[in-house]
């Protein structure tokens, strides 16, 4: 199937707007491509979130244009309510001080 | 490939007066950066984090010298 560059952005912001708490990372949660987006997975799983998930490994566009759109260079980025909150660094950061718990189940 | 001294001096360059450490994690690709600096008083993690990233965007992502960066940032007092 071609698919274009637009409807790759359209993905990409539809999920961020569909899900509340939205990963993009490599691989799924349950079969994770590369370790930082596993970790990533585990903190969300252990902060009791639920959260949608996109694989950018299919095609470098969607990388491309996330990251155009987020101005964030790596995977895996999470979003909450629309917004960027970071990569695995970040996101393990919230989750040791407690903090990921909290945004993950505020405003829902 | 990345130079770690080179990494540290870009780093120190785009962040005055901070305190800078890179290290290799695996393969030379894989790196950690940790950075102190006063310029991170009152700034979310997330800004913490972009001004890091942005220092060394132009050697950061997949087919360039670093592979994936870890990133500790602190408040200098």
């Amino acid at each position: 199937m071609i698919v274009s560059e637009q409807q790759i952005e359209h993905e990409i912001l539809d999920a961020i707007a569909q899900n509340r708490v939205m990963l993009f990372m490599k691989g799924t949660p349950d079969m994770p491509r590369c370790g930082f987006s596993a970790q990533t997975v585990a903190c969300l799983r252990d902060a009791g979130a639920e959260f949608g998930a996109m694989d950018i490994l299919p095609d470098p566009r969607i990388r491309q244009t996330l990251s155009a759109h987020s101005g964030w260079p790596t995977i895996p980025q999470l979003f909450i309510d629309g917004q960027l909150v970071g990569g695995c660094d970040i996101v393990t950061e919230l989750h040791e001080s407690g903090q990921l718990r909290e945004l993950v189940k505020a405003a829902a | 490939m990345a130079e770690i001294r080179e990494i540290e001096e870009l780093l120190r360059t785009a962040l005055p007066g901070s305190e800078v450490t890179v290290q290799d994690m695996a393969g030379g690709d894989h790196l950690y950066a940790h950075v102190r600096s006063p310029q991170f008083a009152g700034m979310p993690l997330l800004e913490q984090h972009r001004l890091v990233n942005s220092a060394v965007a132009h050697l950061l992502g997949p087919g360039l010298p670093i592979h994936a960066l870890k990133i500790k940032t602190e408040v200098a007092q």
